[in-house]
């Protein structure tokens, strides 16, 4: 959290703003920027719906991020994205368990952007874990002066009364919050020291948290009523559609003719995009007065192009870049940097080394890429679904040349995140057509091939694992290189850690590779692949390089148990030995690699690797990871059953084993549906999907070749969080991280072939079946 | 000017012949509950029912279903509690919720052919809805639980 606070200053310092009223600052005013009701296109959604009518003038607001309203309706503010974490509810309990609100009373409002919020992200699982204690903090200052309102009105000393379920009691007497905020009308402010230092509730005490709960936007989300960016509409507005420059940047326009667009009912005119932030960079938009004759029109344009640099390059270019770089020895930043490597490779018996591969993989989240811009009372306004508006508002203000203080970011429900949506390149066309109409509102809708083009892909990686073995098994020392396309280096350098070696690197294009293992001294070593770089743009992508570290390390650790004759558990077991850096530390990590040591113990035990008997060529293969970040670690251990058909090469993955430990758990079918989610992209991403780039793009542009998992494929799931009080980590991306070792393991435990590249495509299986009966 | 029947009340939209009914919908009709994914019938996000029948809105031109019966997602109930909406909300299927109308929408037409479904059978129905969010798990289940209540109601009108 110290990290974002600091990552957060240094957006506000770049922004020329001071420190930001972030945490509590205090005031007892009533609130007129978070209710507003009638939403017209440029008001924060609220929900439950049918609270978004109640009327909630005089409300108390202890701190920018509640009030409670003289009716009694508690309102919670959220800055992150509802993507289908149900991350409002979430959140919203953790305010109201520890304010003693009564639930049914509690209403959720997604806000626009306001520099007060601080930095609005979501992404990395953060949310719960970044919020635990600053929503506590809020809850306890709310129920702080209900207590001494309450206790006042009562007659009472504050000592003799409880707050429980919005009200205050005393005995067999008792007022609720919405009395005590009508008849006190509360004034008091804390300074930000008083705040920390208010008592919150014990674990036992939490009425809220842990228990089970509705979503507050489910319901919406079941008769059509739910708004998303898609959605929103605004008086006058024009339509617009891309017309695709053939390479992502460095395209210029040579000419256009829209003879033929002309002929379509309902074209307006195309647009050349002048793009100061050139993040668009060769943009052609064609407008249009519906979305579909915007759709024709753009087809039937035409646009001549000087493609960029890349318009040649293939992924197996990228791969073999990325294979250049790992076989220098200088380059990329140092994650661990141990002394010693270099030695303890050398002396050891044997050194064992391994390659592993990924292809791209494509977010192709539900809803496609869409923005409505307009400026508006000399605002200019960006409506659409995100998930890093501190990041690309800037953006924005910089493409149309005004200060940030001019735009501002309407929130509306995200069909599908993923981490597509942390990069807003897809506002900055719609704010740019925009201002070339005068300001006048223009909603900017991507097909799904224009939207599969513009992706910000996981990039392709190529992974090699290096480790120094004694005769007898044992890892002497250890090395991980890891090239990617790196997401945070493109977008938000200034926000890169810093490795050992005091270079910076993109910590979600090698996060995973620093693993809770005991294996001798260790090299961590992230390679920025800038071919990656510049023929797209790489994205964060669910669980970002959590999603194909544990690919290379867990296959690697199955290799050599099996190469040793070992037993994977035993094996990895014995290297989470909780010691030194793996001792884990308060509050994030307590207890360290033992933790991780526990899921992995329960998780044999409830799949009974190596113990059940299996049908022919059918096996369970374990993998194990700490999520998503060594930072904010959730344990997990996952198994995967599957049945190899040596006739088709195909991979049936029959059952699915997780045990996590990720803390406190706040909403736990919440958890559960993050966690079934979570482990089936790790399944979609291990078999069914993936792409490549050709000539500059990627291959697949819709379903027609690009194939994800459907319900036909959904293996039965057992999925087992373990009871702790710890800090809540996250859980939107570590069901994630397991899945494709487990089934590369399994797959050598059913037949016996080692599979390096993902996703496992049938043709890959024949072949090994094939090299292997030759061999 | 195309007319028919949306949610139970008459309409006419004055679009080209061969917009699809989705834009349709969405853009000049206001029901926004039925949503844009894929734009070639692959992904159900856009799923109706014209005639009662489960249908891709994205890939069906405005001028054939001149006269039909529409239902979308916010004409399937009058308070949302179709038993198929009652079952999603019970068992908290959607996640984003993008593709749901359109799950929802297929469901209620499965549900029409095979008042008890298999598994298969909501397999070989229901594997042309995508679900990015990948709810599969509770879709299959809210199926089964709405497929009860439909039954037990069924049962007690006989």
């Amino acid at each position: 959290m110290g990290k974002l606070e600091r990552i957060a200053a240094r957006q506000d310092r770049a922004a020329g703003r001071g420190p930001t009223r972030r945490g509590f600052l205090l005031t007892a005013m009533g609130s007129a920027f978070m209710f507003g009701f009638a939403r017209q296109g440029n008001a924060a959604q609220v929900y439950p719906q049918a609270a978004g009518n109640l009327p909630a003038g005089g409300a108390f607001e202890p701190t920018i991020w509640c009030s409670i309203a003289p009716d009694g309706w508690v309102n919670v503010n959220v800055i992150r994205a509802e993507m289908g974490q149900h991350v409002g509810t979430a959140l919203a309990r953790i305010i109201a368990d520890e304010m003693e609100a009564d639930w049914n009373k509690v209403k959720i409002t997604y806000v626009d952007t306001d520099p007060k919020w601080g930095l609005m992200i979501t992404g990395g699982s953060w949310s719960v874990w970044l919020t635990w204690d600053q929503f506590r903090q809020a809850g306890a200052a709310a129920r702080t002066v209900m207590v001494e309102e309450g206790a006042r009105l009562l007659g009472m000393a504050p000592s003799a009364c409880i707050a429980r379920n919005g009200q205050v009691i005393a005995g067999k007497r008792s007022i609720s919050y919405g009395d005590i905020v009508s008849r006190a009308h509360p004034t008091r402010t804390f300074t930000p020291d008083e705040m920390a230092k208010l008592p919150l509730k014990p674990s036992s005490e939490h009425r809220l948290i842990g228990r089970e709960v509705k979503a507050l936007d489910i319901p919406s989300k079941t008769d059509g009523s739910a708004i998303y960016g898609i959605d929103a509409k605004l008086e006058g507005m024009v339509y617009a559609r891309p017309k695709m420059p053939p390479t992502r940047y460095g395209s210029k326009v040579v000419s256009v003719d829209d003879t033929e667009a002309k002929k379509v009912k309902g074209y307006i005119r195309y647009i050349v995009l002048d793009d100061p932030s050139n993040t668009v960079p060769g943009w052609v938009a064609v407008l249009a007065s519906s979305y579909p004759a915007a759709i024709r029109a753009t087809d039937a344009l035409k646009v001549t192009w000087t493609p960029g640099k890349t318009a040649n390059v293939t992924e197996q270019d990228i791969i073999e870049h990325g294979r250049k770089q790992i076989a220098e020895k200088t380059g990329g930043s140092r994650i661990f940097n141990d002394a010693g490597v270099d030695e303890a490779l050398g002396k050891a018996d044997k050194v064992v080394e391994r390659t592993y591969t990924c292809s791209s993989v494509l977010h192709y989240q539900l809803e496609p890429m869409n923005a409505l811009a307009r400026l508006h009372e000399g605002k200019w306004e960006v409506h659409c679904g995100n998930q890093w508006q501190t990041l690309f508002l800037p953006v924005i203000a910089k493409a149309l040349q005004v200060p940030e203080s001019d735009v501002v970011m309407r929130s509306y429900l995200l069909g599908g995140g993923f981490g597509r949506r942390l990069n807003g390149d897809y506002a900055v066309p719609a704010a740019l057509i925009s201002k070339a109409l005068g300001g006048k509102p223009v909603k900017l809708v991507f097909t799904r091939s224009d939207d599969v083009l513009f992706d910000s892909i996981r990039s392709p990686s190529i992974q090699t694992v290096r480790a120094g073995v004694n005769k007898d098994g044992s890892i002497n020392g250890w090395e991980h290189h890891a090239s990617a396309g790196w997401p945070t280096g493109v977008m938000a350098a200034a926000f890169m850690e810093k490795g050992e070696d005091g270079k910076p690197y993109d910590q979600f294009a090698i996060a995973g590779a620093d693993h809770w293992y005991d294996v001798g001294p260790i090299l961590v070593r992230a390679l920025d692949n800038d071919l990656a770089d510049a023929t797209f743009r790489p994205g964060w992508l669910r669980s970002v390089s959590s999603g194909w570290t544990p690919w290379a390390h867990e296959s690697f650790l199955d290799e050599l148990a099996h190469d040793y004759g070992k037993d994977p558990v035993d094996f990895r077991l014995g290297l989470l030995t909780c010691k030194g850096r793996n001792a884990g530390s308060a509050p994030n990590s307590v207890g360290g690699a033992s933790r991780q040591a526990n899921v992995l113990k329960k998780l044999v035990e409830k799949c009974g690797y190596g113990k059940v008997s299996l049908p022919k060529d059918t096996a369970i293969g374990i993998a194990t990871t700490f999520g998503q970040e060594r930072n904010m670690p959730t344990w997990t251990a996952g198994a995967a059953q599957v049945h190899v058909d040596r006739e088709t090469g195909v991979v049936t993955c029959q059952k699915i084993w997780l045990v996590l430990d990720a803390g406190t758990i706040i909403d736990p079918d919440g958890a559960l549906a993050q966690t079934e989610g979570g482990a089936l992209w790790g399944l979609s991403m291990a078999l069914f999907e993936g792409t490549e780039i050709e000539n500059g793009n990627v291959r697949d542009r819709n379903l027609n070749t690009y194939t994800p998992l459907r319900i036909t494929d959904v293996p039965d799931m057992d999925i087992e969080f373990l009871p702790s009080t710890e800090k809540p980590m996250g859980l939107g991306e570590p069901g994630v991280t397991t899945i494709a070792p487990a089934i590369g393991n399994a797959i050598f435990n059913a037949v016996g072939v080692r599979m390096r590249h993902l996703p496992v495509r049938p043709a890959d299986i024949l072949k090994a079946l094939k090299e292997k009966g030759n061999a | 000017m195309i007319k028919f029947k949306l949610n139970g009340r008459d309409v006419s939209v004055d679009v080209p012949e061969d917009t699809p009914l989705l834009w349709a919908l969405r853009d000049d009709l206001d029901q926004t509950g039925t949503k844009f994914g894929c734009g070639v019938g692959q992904c159900g996000a856009c799923t109706v029912l014209v005639g009662g029948r489960a249908t891709r809105s994205c890939i069906t031109p405005i001028s054939s279903i001149e006269g039909a019966d529409v239902t979308t997602i916010e004409g399937l109930h009058p308070e949302g509690k179709h038993p198929v909406q009652e079952a999603w909300k019970d068992i908290q299927v959607p996640q984003c919720g993008y593709c749901q109308s359109g799950q929802i929408m297929q469901a209620v037409s499965l549900l029409k052919d095979y008042p008890d479904p298999t598994d298969e059978q909501i397999d070989g129905v229901m594997g042309g809805s995508l679900c990015r969010c990948m709810t599969y798990v509770r879709i299959r289940k809210a199926i089964k639980k709405a497929a009860a209540a439909m039954q037990k109601e069924e049962a007690s009108h006989g």
